[in-house]
Formats: structure tokens, C-alpha cells, sequence
């Protein structure tokens, strides 16, 4: 490459700027599309972010204020807070039953291999709207399925639909859904493992347990980050399954219960776009921080 | 001589639009409206010989016939109606096309508790300048005032919803309950009712910021006042804290269903007699016909429960306006179906249809009270509901942000309904909240 320098700089500038705008001409199209549907929108957030439109005084510049305001916002961080509890507690469940999945499948011992395959990943396929409707019918403990189970064995169960518990039922369907998708992920890592390595293993006299332990799992380290990430970005996101619910359960679902929940009811109940794009942009580089350290940090691991 | 018209025309919309410009940049609250743009009688007369399209945004589903029949008046004017959503669903989007500036319609339908925030906004065209002034008297009191803001008329009384409570007769004779006529007898009977069937409750509710205002409402108290940008919040007066005081037994004794209004197990329970009550505005029984039809003469209508007996205080509930958006292409067309819907032709149609009327004459008439509802055993049910239209307590008024109040009502108060917060602790959290963001907006919140 440096060998190829020295003649391009003896040429002249005319013909050096010809080069540069064939260069442009086909990174052009891409770079127009890029702009305006990537960058655009981040920009104008970020420009809204500056302002404060009032309903008596109208729009003026503010500067960062509004940054302030959300670091001292309460029911911000408490919907921050609520959404890493999510994380941190919902995400290693799912991802470990689709680990388990995962391998139960790949370890070829399982009768129906096709079907099971099939039906943990058919969650997947329903829609996150239809699938929390169902959900939300099952947990009625007046007319849903609780309020069936209730009836017919004479127990009470505790409402899923309560303050205490509404969290955890999320959590629950969450999980119903993603296991699938992270199972499939986990998959076809699984596939692309050298049988070989088991057939050495076993020859080796190592169990299957040790097989798992020591080729599997450093074999898809690789897709366990990608889910693991993903995930993170699931959870800070969370805004279907809450948003959906809340007609169910009115007070136990806060306006604020996540954060992106709390930025579409700052704009479309409250009217206070500026606001609502700073808690958007705020929630988006806290999320770009914890999926970056994470990665950061296995990747140290790898080494 | 079309030319000729056409300029004048264009002249004259030039005119309103630049007074309504030098309007928006007025400094507000003041009382004269120099925003009103003056359209004559004889201008919306032309715009209906002229024709056009006219966008309508409403959820009340009597004015299709009202459009129909508007259309086949005029034949060159075409008016396309569409449900835009329900309540605050609507109000979301018509807030989002007037920020946008495109697909605002020419029509829409605001409840009146939404209507100052519109105006205040200045969302909305003021009609006064249309002539709506002379419709003083055509509409009773409580809508009429309702529609009013800042000295200007923002909109048409399209229906009203006077309180009555509406009860299921089959179950309160099988348990031998009376009809309630005060809150201390509305009480005693959910008490009674409940240990008769555990399954079977009084009413119905979940925190619903309409129904806790209306009772605020009926039992005197003020909670806001509104004085330009000067705004009042006490939701602990002493109107508030009769309410309080109330729902609070019923809340402790777990005497209400926890079910949310316009939700399917609230149509079942209305139908199965496990919600055995409702008090609720006057355009109920159309909902109750339509939605309920399984339980066919077992509703009956009674004056809402009072808080001194002998009284005769209510309140209005929901009920909904027309109003002209300024952003709308065509308002001259516009306030001519507005008209049409709301003081001619159109509240006839409607009311037949099952509508609460809003206008006097329409409110007197001998065949409207003394229609029999064959729904409600042959009840003549608009002779209650008109009496309770006669007993508005008068005085009430809603926020200038009510819209947003009511999205965090169960944010606060709903903790009531779950917890162990108090329903006095929740409204002083709601009233807490509704301040701040009060001042947020530029208001002086005392």
C-alpha cells in the first residue's frame, strides 16, 4: 500500500480531486440515505433537547437545563432503576433457559428434535402486542385464568396484576417470548462446532457435562455476548409489554414505569417534546454504556 | 361576478388570518379576543353554495346521521367523518396534526374538561367571531359556560352529561335493597349488597379522573379556579374532602369491583348484575342498550345520591363539544355543520338516536320527556336525567391542562386503589404533581 503512495502525490491536483469525487459518487447515495434517516433524527432529538416550549410563553433556548433536570428527576431514575432490576434479574433467567434449550436440542438425545425446536420459537412469531393481550387475560384474576384457577380449586392466588408482582409478570412474558429467539441464536452456534472435537472428547473419556463446560460454551461465547447485548437493549427498551398492560392494571402501571414509557407520555400526554427527547437521548448513551462495558469486558475475557 | 367573490373571499380570509397571527402574538389572557376573526352569516352561506370537503374528527357515533342528512341539504358539501380514537387517544393525535400542521380537521370533537386546554393552546378558532354569541340562551347553562374561555367561545355544546345513577332493579330486589337517595344510604347499601353476594359490588372502579372530579364537583368543592395564567389547585377543600371521606369507606371495605369502565369483564359485570350501580352521565343509556343488551329491563334510572337529603345537586360528567381548529382549511364550511349539528336540523336526529341534548328547546319537549325507553321497562328516563340537568351545581372549572392531569391521575390517586395510601394522600400527591407542572408550563400556580 505505502509503496503505491509516492505516484499519487506527484500527480496533479486536478486529477486528485477527480479521484476523491468518484469515490463520492458511489458512497454518495448511501451517505445521503445514512444522513437522513440515521443522523437526522439523532440531530433534531439533540436540537429539541436545547429548548423549552411552554404553553404560556412559548419556545426559548435553554442550553443544557434540561440535561439537569433529568439528572435530578425522580421518577427518570426510577424507571432507570426499575428496568435494570429487569435486567438484571430476567435477562440471566432467559438466557440461561435458552442456553438449556439450546443444548438439550444439540445434544441430539432429545425425541422430536424438530418440534421442540420449533415450538420454544413460535413465541417469537407472535406479535409482542398480541402476545401481552393474551397474557394480560390469563393473569385477570376476576375473569382471566387466575380468576378460572381461583375458582376451581378454591385457592386465592396472588394477583399478577398487583404493584408487587406486576414487574415479575412482565418478566414473564418477556421471557416467553425471547427464549426461542435466543435458543435459535444459541443453535446454530451449537451447529457450527467441529463434531470432531466430541468425538476426541469422548474418546478422552470426558462427560458430557465436560463436553458442555469446555467445548460448547467457549465454542459460542461469540453468540452469548450478541444475545447478552441484545438483551440489555431489550430491557432499557421495554415499552410494548407495560404500555399494553396498563389498561389492565392502571395503578400499578405508572406513566413513568420504564423509561421509554415515561418519554411517550412526557410528549403525548404532557406535551413536552424537548423534555421527552432529553430523556430519550439521556436513556440511549446509558444504554450505549452498560452494553459497552459489557462487551469491553468479555472481550478482555477472550483474551 | 364568481371572481369577484372569490377575491373578496380570499381578501377577507387574509384579513382573518393576519389578525389571528397578531392574536397568537398578544400577550394572553386578556379579555377582549382580537384573534376572533369575523366571518359573516352571509360568508358561510357562500361557502355553502360554493361546496367543498370538510374533515369531521368525532367518536359520537349519532352524527353520521346528522352528516347524511346535512349532505343531502347541500348537496355541493361533502363531509367525511372518522373516528379518530376515544377521549384523550384523539386528543393525542389532533395535538400531534396541529403541531405537524397537516391533517388538522376542519371539525373535531373535544370533551369539555379538554376544552381550555385547546383554547389556551390557541388551537382553536374563536366562534364569537362567527356570530355564536347570538346562540346565548340556545343551550343550557352548564355546557354553554363550559365552552366558554378567556372571553371567547371555543366551540358548540354538541351533548352534555348531567350525573344519575343508574341501577340494576333486579338485584336490588332480590336482596331487598332500596334505592339509594344519599351517599350515607349508597354506602349502607354497597354494605348490604356485598354481604348478600360477595361476588356482586356496588359499582365498579379503578381510579377514573372524570368520575372523581364530577363527585368533587357535585359536592360543591372548587379545586381549581383558573384566572388568566393565575391557576388555584386545592384538592383538599371541602368538597374534595366530602369525596374523600366517602370513597375512602368503600375503598377500606373493598366495596368496589376492581374492574376499569369500558373494559369486557365491565360489560359483563353490568350484564351478569355483579356491578350493580353506575352513577354516571346522561348519554349512558345508549351505551347501556348497545353494550349491554343481554340485561334488557333490568336497568333503571334514579337522581344522583345526595349529600344532604332532600337536595337535588349534580354534576355534568363527560359530555363533549364541537370545535373549530384554527389549522383547518375550510372553517366558514365548517362552522356551518357545526351549526347544523349542534343548534338545527342535527340535534333532532341525534337525540332521537339516543343523544343527551344540550339545548333547551330539545331538553323541554314534551316528547322527550315523556319518551318511554322500553331498555329501561318502560321508564321515561329522560325525565330524571332533564331534572338533573336543572340541578348543576354551578361554579365548576376544569384545568387549563386537564388533559394531562387526568393521564397522571392514577399515577397518584390510583396508589388508593392499591396500597395503602389514602385517598386524600393521592389526591394531595395528584394536586402536588398537577403544580409542577403547572409552573413547568409557564403558569403561576398557587
Amino acid at each position: 500500500m505505502a509503496l503505491l503512495e509516492p505516484p499519487a502525490i506527484k500527480r496533479t491536483g486536478k486529477r486528485r480531486q477527480r479521484r476523491s469525487w468518484t469515490g463520492w459518487a458511489f458512497a454518495g447515495p448511501f451517505m445521503a440515505v445514512f444522513a437522513f434517516v440515521f443522523l437526522a433524527p439523532i440531530a433534531y432529538a439533540i436540537y429539541l433537547s436545547f429548548f423549552r416550549t411552554r404553553l404560556i410563553g412559548g419556545t426559548s433556548f435553554v442550553g443544557l437545563e434540561n440535561y439537569k433536570n433529568v439528572f435530578t428527576d425522580a421518577q427518570f431514575w426510577s424507571a432507570a432503576g426499575r428496568v435494570t432490576l429487569f435486567l438484571l434479574v430476567q435477562v440471566p433467567i432467559m438466557l440461561f433457559l435458552a442456553l438449556l434449550v439450546a443444548l438439550a436440542i444439540d445434544s441430539g438425545r432429545l425425541y422430536g428434535k424438530a418440534f421442540f425446536r420449533v415450538t420454544v420459537f413460535m413465541p417469537y412469531a407472535v406479535p409482542a402486542v398480541v402476545a401481552t393481550l393474551m397474557w394480560g387475560f390469563m393473569y385477570g384474576n376476576r375473569f382471566g385464568l387466575v380468576a378460572n384457577i381461583n375458582e376451581a380449586l378454591g385457592t386465592t392466588l396472588p394477583d399478577p396484576l398487583s404493584p408487587g408482582l406486576i414487574l415479575a409478570s412482565i418478566g414473564n412474558i418477556v421471557t416467553w417470548e425471547f427464549v426461542g429467539y435466543n435458543m435459535l441464536i444459541f443453535y446454530s452456534a451449537l451447529q457450527v462446532v467441529p463434531k470432531t472435537l466430541y468425538e476426541a472428547a469422548e474418546i478422552d473419556g470426558a462427560s458430557q457435562l465436560r463436553i458442555i463446560r469446555s467445548i460448547k460454551l467457549p465454542a459460542i461465547r461469540g453468540a452469548l455476548l450478541v444475545a447478552t447485548i441484545f438483551s440489555i437493549i431489550g430491557s432499557f427498551q421495554l415499552f410494548n409489554e407495560p404500555s399494553i398492560l396498563k389498561s389492565l392494571a392502571p395503578n400499578a402501571i405508572t406513566t413513568y414505569f420504564t423509561p421509554n414509557l415515561y418519554a411517550y407520555s412526557l410528549s403525548f400526554s404532557g406535551q413536552q417534546y424537548n423534555y421527552s427527547a432529553t430523556v430519550a437521548i439521556v436513556m440511549a448513551l446509558l444504554t450505549m454504556i452498560v452494553a459497552y462495558a459489557v462487551q469491553l469486558r468479555s472481550s478482555r475475557k477472550e483474551r | 361576478m364568481a371572481i369577484t367573490r372569490r377575491t373578496f373571499l380570499r381578501s377577507a380570509a387574509a384579513v382573518s388570518v393576519a389578525t389571528a397571527a397578531s392574536g397568537a402574538l398578544a400577550a394572553c389572557g386578556t379579555d377582549d379576543n382580537p384573534s376572533a376573526p369575523t366571518v359573516s352569516a352571509n360568508d358561510v352561506q357562500a361557502a355553502l353554495e360554493k361546496g367543498g370537503t370538510i374533515l369531521v374528527w368525532a367518536w359520537e357515533t349519532t352524527l353520521k346521521d346528522v352528516v347524511t342528512s346535512f349532505q343531502a341539504k347541500y348537496p355541493k358539501v361533502k363531509v367525511e367523518l372518522v373516528n379518530a380514537g376515544t377521549g384523550d387517544k384523539q386528543y393525542t393525535a389532533l395535538q400531534n396534526a396541529i403541531k405537524a400542521g397537516n391533517g388538522v380537521p376542519d371539525l373535531a370533537q373535544i370533551e369539555y374538561y379538554a376544552l381550555p386546554q385547546f383554547a389556551l393552546g390557541k388551537s382553536l378558532t374563536d366562534l364569537s367571531g362567527f356570530g355564536a354569541g347570538s346562540l346565548d340562551g340556545t343551550f343550557t347553562p352548564g355546557p354553554w359556560a363550559s365552552v366558554k374561555a378567556g372571553g371567547g367561545i371555543f366551540g358548540l355544546p354538541m351533548d352534555s352529561g348531567p350525573m344519575a345513577l343508574f341501577y340494576n332493579k333486579k338485584v336490588f330486589d332480590t336482596h331487598g335493597i332500596a334505592v339509594p337517595a344519599t351517599w350515607d344510604e349508597y354506602v349502607a347499601a354497597a354494605k348490604k349488597l356485598h354481604a348478600a353476594d360477595p361476588k356482586a359490588y356496588i359499582t365498579n372502579d379503578t381510579g377514573d379522573a372524570g368520575f372523581t372530579t364530577s363527585m368533587i364537583w357535585q359536592a360543591a368543592g372548587k379545586p381549581f379556579s383558573v384566572d388568566g395564567t393565575n391557576v388555584k389547585i386545592n384538592l383538599a377543600d371541602t368538597g374534595s374532602a366530602k369525596f374523600a371521606g366517602l370513597w375512602q369507606q368503600l375503598l377500606t371495605d373493598k366495596l368496589l369491583a376492581p374492574v376499569g369502565s369500558w373494559s369486557d369483564g365491565w360489560y359483563k359485570g353490568l350484564a351478569d348484575g355483579s356491578i350493580a350501580t353506575l352513577v354516571i352521565g346522561a348519554w349512558m343509556p345508549a351505551n347501556l342498550e348497545s353494550g349491554v343488551a343481554a340485561a334488557k329491563g333490568d336497568w333503571r334510572v334514579a337522581p344522583m345520591p345526595q349529600w344532604t337529603a332532600g337536595g337535588n345537586a349534580t354534576a355534568e360528567n363527560g359530555g363533549s363539544s364541537l370545535a373549530i381548529p384554527k389549522a383547518g382549511k375550510n372553517n366558514a364550511l365548517a362552522y356551518a355543520f357545526l351549526k347544523y349539528a349542534t343548534a338545527e336540523e342535527g340535534v333532532k336526529i341525534r337525540v332521537d338516536k339516543g343523544a343527551f341534548p344540550a339545548t333547551n328547546a330539545e331538553l323541554k319537549s314534551d316528547a322527550f320527556a315523556n319518551k318511554e325507553f322500553p331498555y329501561f321497562g318502560g321508564q321515561k328516563v329522560n325525565q330524571v336525567l332533564g331534572q338533573s340537568a336543572a340541578g348543576v351545581v354551578s361554579g365548576w372549572s376544569y384545568l387549563p391542562f386537564q388533559v394531562y392531569a387526568n393521564s397522571i391521575f392514577n399515577d397518584t390517586v390510583g396508589k388508593a386503589y392499591v396500597s395503602s395510601t389514602t385517598l386524600s394522600d393521592g389526591l394531595k400527591a395528584w394536586q402536588d404533581a398537577c403544580a409542577k407542572y403547572g409552573k413547568e408550563q409557564g403558569f403561576t400556580v398557587s
